[in-house]
Formats: C-alpha cells, sequence, structure tokens
C-alpha cells in the first residue's frame, strides 16, 4: 500500500482534519472567488484580502475530498502575508509540481526540476501526481486563488 | 426454467479475471455500467467478422443477414419487456439518455403547450430531467415534482393533486442513488385516472428484474443495453404502438425519410422515422445476445440473489461500522434494488473509493447524475456500491476489509 501512503501523507491528513484559515471574509474589502469541480461536486469558495502589494488576508470555505481540503489548506497557510509576486510565484511552482507527472508520460523534456524546499509543507503534494484523477482536486483550490488575483 | 448458477455467471465474464493492484478485481461498479459476458462480445465479433454490413436497401447476403439481425435484436428486446407488439414499439436509440431526449424532443413538442404541466420526481437521473427543462425553456410548460421522504421514498401524498392538468408523469422505477423501487404499477394507475400518460425510466429496474410494461399498464420505457450486460453505444424506447401516431421524426438524415426533394422530405413510416443514419448494428446483436443470456438466467431468480447480496451488505455495514457508515437508501429489501449508496462519516466519498481501489475494488464516488436529489439530502456525494448476477459474497468481503482501512485511515 505504499502508493496510498504516498497520496495520504500525515501532513495532508492533518491538513484535512485541521483546515487552516478557514471561514469567510467580509466583502468588501475583501474579494470573494468560487471554484467547483464539477465531477465530483467540490466547491471551493476562496476570499482574499489585498492591502497594497500584500495578499494580507486569506479564507477558505467550501467542501470537498482529503486532496482539495487539505491543498486549499496547505496552499493558504503558504500564501498569506505575502507579496503578490511572492503569491504568483507559489502558485507557478505548485503547477509545476502537478504537472511533473503529465509532461513525463508525454516523453516531453525532462521538465525543470521543482525546487521542492521552495513549497516547504506544500511538498507534500507531489504525491498527487501519481493519481492523475486527483490532480483536479489538488489544483481547485489554486486555480480559485489565480482567478480571484485576475479579478482584482 | 431459470439456469441462474452465480459461479458460472462468473465465470462468463471475462473482465472479472483480471486483476488489478495485484489481486482479482472486486466489481461493484454495475450501476454505473455492467460487465458483459464472454457470448455477448462473441456475437458483435461474430458480425464484424462475418455479416458487416449496413442494414436496409441492399440486397446482398451479408446486408440482408444484418438487417435480420437488427430486426431481430428488436424483437428480441420488445419481448423482454413484455411489448404487445415487439416488432413495432421499440425504437432503438443509442442509450437511455437519447431515449429521453427522443421523448421530449418527438412527444413532448407535439404534444405539450405553454399551458400544460408534467410530473418529475426528485429522484431522477439527469437524463429524465434535463431534456424537459430544455424543452420547458423552449416552449414554458410547467415541471411539477414529486419529493422524496425522509425514508428515501416518493412522497405519495401529493401525488392526485400534481397530476390534476398534467400531461405526462415521468418516474424512475429504480433509483439510481437509493435502490428505491418505484411503485410503478400504482403511479400508471394514478396518471391513467388523469389522463396523463406515464414515462419509466427503466436504465436500472430493467436489468435487475422483471419489466411487463403491459402488466405495468404503462405508455413509454427507456432504456439502455450496458447495464443489462449489453453493450455501451445502444438503448431503447419502447412506445406504446397507438401513441406513435403522436410522435413526429427525431433526428433528421438517411434512413429516416419517405422521400427527399430539393422542396423539402417526407417521413418514413414505422419505427425508422426516429432511426436517422447507420444505427448501432453491432451493439443491437450485442443487445440481443445480452437479453437472451438474462432470460436464461431468469429475472426473478437474479433479483432474488442480488436481493439476498443487497441485504448482505446491509447487514454488514450496519454491523460492522453501525456508528461510521450510513446507508443513503431504505435499509431493509422491501421495494429496494441493489443499489446501495453509503456516506462514511468523515470520510468524503472520493477518498472512500481512492483507499478501496487499492483493493481492488470498484465503487463509484459522486452526485451520481441525480443533483436534485442529493440536494434533498444535504450531500454533495456518495460512494455507491452495486451488484450484478455476477457478484458474490466475496464481493461484499473484500469491500468490508477495504472499508476498515478506509476508515481507519481517516479516524
Ligand atoms: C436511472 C438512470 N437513468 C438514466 C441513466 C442514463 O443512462 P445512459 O448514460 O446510459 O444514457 C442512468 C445511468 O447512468 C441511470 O442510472
Amino acid at each position: 500500500m505504499s502508493n496510498l501512503e504516498d497520496l495520504y501523507r500525515e501532513i495532508i491528513l492533518d491538513h484535512y482534519r485541521n483546515p487552516r484559515n478557514r471561514g469567510e471574509l467580509v466583502t468588501p474589502p475583501a474579494h470573494k472567488t468560487e471554484g467547483f469541480n464539477p465531477l465530483c461536486g467540490d466547491e471551493i469558495t476562496v476570499f482574499i484580502q489585498v492591502e497594497g502589494d500584500t495578499l494580507v488576508d486569506i479564507k477558505i470555505a467550501g467542501h470537498g475530498c482529503s486532496i482539495s481540503q487539505s491543498s486549499a489548506s496547505l496552499m493558504s497557510a503558504a500564501v498569506k502575508g505575502k507579496s503578490l509576486e511572492e503569491v504568483r510565484a507559489t502558485i507557478n511552482t505548485f503547477k509545476q509540481l502537478m504537472t511533473v507527472h503529465e509532461a513525463t508520460l508525454d516523453n516531453e523534456a525532462e521538465p525543470e526540476p521543482v525546487n521542492l524546499r521552495a513549497l516547504g509543507e506544500l511538498a507534500a503534494l507531489q504525491g498527487v501526481v501519481k493519481f492523475p484523477v486527483r490532480i483536479k482536486c489538488a489544483t481547485l483550490s489554486w486555480n480559485t486563488l489565480t482567478q480571484g488575483l485576475d479579478e482584482l | 426454467m431459470s439456469l441462474f448458477i452465480p459461479s458460472q455467471v462468473r465465470s462468463d465474464i471475462p473482465l472479472l479475471h483480471r486483476e488489478v493492484h495485484d489481486r482479482p478485481i472486486v466489481y461493484l461498479d454495475s450501476a454505473a455500467t455492467a460487465l458483459t459476458p464472454r457470448i455477448v462480445i462473441e456475437s458483435m465479433s461474430r458480425y464484424y467478422e462475418t455479416y458487416h454490413s449496413n442494414v436496409h436497401r441492399a440486397v446482398y447476403v451479408t446486408a440482408a443477414e444484418a438487417t435480420d439481425a437488427y430486426e431481430e435484436a428488436r424483437v428480441a428486446v420488445g419481448r423482454f419487456i413484455n411489448a404487445a407488439h415487439p416488432a413495432d414499439e421499440i425504437i432503438f436509440t443509442h442509450g437511455t439518455t437519447e431515449a429521453f431526449n427522443l421523448l421530449a424532443k418527438s412527444w413532448g413538442r407535439a404534444n405539450l403547450t405553454s399551458s400544460d404541466a408534467i410530473v418529475l420526481t426528485e429522484m431522477e437521473h439527469h437524463a429524465n430531467l434535463v431534456p424537459w427543462f430544455q424543452l420547458r425553456d423552449e416552449i414554458g410548460f410547467e415541471i411539477r415534482f414529486l419529493r422524496v421522504t425522509d425514508d428515501y421514498r416518493l412522497d405519495l401524498s401529493t401525488l392526485n393533486e400534481l397530476l390534476t392538468g398534467a400531461k405526462l408523469l415521468s418516474v424512475t422505477g429504480m433509483s439510481n442513488v437509493l435502490g428505491t423501487i418505484n411503485p410503478v404499477a400504482e403511479l400508471a394507475a394514478a396518471a391513467h385516472r388523469h389522463g396523463a400518460l406515464i414515462a419509466v425510466d427503466g436504465a436500472q429496474s430493467v436489468a435487475h428484474g422483471v419489466t411487463n410494461v403491459q402488466g405495468l399498464d404503462i405508455d413509454f420505457l427507456a432504456f439502455g443495453a450496458h447495464k443489462m450486460l449489453g453493450p455501451t453505444g445502444i438503448g431503447a424506447l419502447w412506445v406504446r404502438r397507438e401513441l406513435l401516431a403522436s410522435m413526429p421524426p427525431f433526428l433528421g438524415g438517411g434512413g429516416m425519410i419517405a422521400d427527399v426533394s430539393l422542396d423539402g422530405f417526407s417521413a418514413a413510416s414505422g419505427l425508422s422515422k426516429y432511426e436517422a443514419g447507420t444505427p448501432p448494428i453491432a451493439e443491437a446483436v450485442g443487445f440481443a445476445t445480452a437479453v437472451h443470456y438474462l432470460e436464461s438466467l431468469g429475472m426473478e431468480a437474479i433479483a432474488a440473489y442480488e436481493s439476498q447480496l443487497t441485504s448482505s451488505l446491509l447487514t454488514g455495514l450496519a454491523t460492522n461500522f453501525a456508528d461510521r457508515i450510513r446507508v443513503i437508501g431504505p435499509t431493509t429489501m422491501e421495494a429496494r434494488g441493489s443499489v446501495v449508496s453509503f456516506d462514511v462519516d468523515g470520510v468524503h466519498p472520493h477518498d472512500v473509493a481512492q483507499v478501496l481501489d487499492q483493493f481492488g475494488v470498484c465503487v463509484r464516488p459522486g452526485h451520481h447524475c441525480a443533483k436534485p436529489l442529493m440536494k434533498r439530502f444535504g450531500l454533495a456525494a456518495t460512494a455507491r456500491a452495486s451488484f450484478g448476477p455476477y457478484s458474490d459474497q466475496s464481493d461484499i468481503d473484500t469491500l468490508m476489509i477495504a472499508l476498515e482501512d478506509a476508515v481507519r485511515l481517516f479516524a
């Protein structure tokens, strides 16, 4: 069962059981974006509050599987208090982590090695790429955050 | 006479001989699609290998054979549901979904106006909802809903009120989420008392018990081969023969015309007016083989066997997981089929299914194309296990072991 342990790392289960930054922010001043995964019915709402160049607060609402929920929780912890530039950089690194697998499958040129250290706890999600069906679960909150930033 | 020996059926299904994750596959997703016996696959291969040709309008030998096989399949499928005129009442479609689209776009568009009403239920599959919404959005009639009670049954207390002035009641024979079997004969009688017609979604019910459209006294039945041990890509709309006169053609194209000129077309008579284009011929052959196979097992014997398995599963869940797993559906076997949805406390259905997959166990997580029903019970999704005639107790035993693991992992 080593495979499953790759997916359900302790950090992931912890963030699923004790999600960080759960809740809502008052809009405005905060900005609210909803994301759906129509395949499994997962729904995520990302509230972000930006002051100047900084994402000062983030809250996550909604429901979903352990992967989508823990990914959202890990994301919120990783981006809160960061500059928008740093937030975008984290998003990019995370997306890269999620696409490594596809690139390898397609036999394309070796992908750029992902800077796992820069990802910190987020690196726990790397096992998801071995379960392609679940990648959409992991990326839901990230895509929703990206959309929110684009809407600002 | 029934020849139903579960172990024999099991060995008839090639796919059950494979392994996943180095374990024997435990297939518990027959409500999504049922596995195919070897003879069904072979009958389709035989078509491709020995008489593959298009149907109709050809004189050569293999074309005549293909046409005969296609029309014989119609009769076989019609007999299976005890149609009064099996050769004249089965319209082949690509599946249950297309059967409902045909019903809505042909019968519905010709017979409903903005002042009419139809009755659906809260437990319908999207296939028996969306085509009606599409037509309603186009011509604007009223859609009323029979609700579902807390014990997972249709709330019949409003039936007469809802049927008053309605032209159609369209209802599932068996819920693909709850497993609830609806009282179709009673619903048909009520609809007819109010001058309404009744359409039944047989996608689930037809595969798991005897279907007698005359005995039930219904007007339309939609169903598909792939949940009946047949191939994907074919299904049928059975229509009571007298009603065909009120149903204009569905799709346009070759095969459905009597004449075409640069001024326009006239439609063919008979069932071909609903079957534009080259039909799924190999699939019709496979469909016929599948219903013959089911008949050889005996639908009553299948129903009794699956009922026994379902009862064992319900007991197993209650005994081993009393405080962790809640069944979303009736927990006794009364008017209940072999679909069991459940909610594992604190574990999302996606995660349940993921853990089960490691044990080779195939169950389906999701909303099962019944979002209004999910909403009714405040759920985004359930995990669902379902049986076919090839299922057995060992499948349930492995499911229990796998569920223990899922519960432990997320404890
Ligand atoms: C009750 C019910 N109706 C309709 C359908 C649709 O069948 P299909 O997707 O084969 O057209 C299904 C199966 O998914 C079903 O379970």
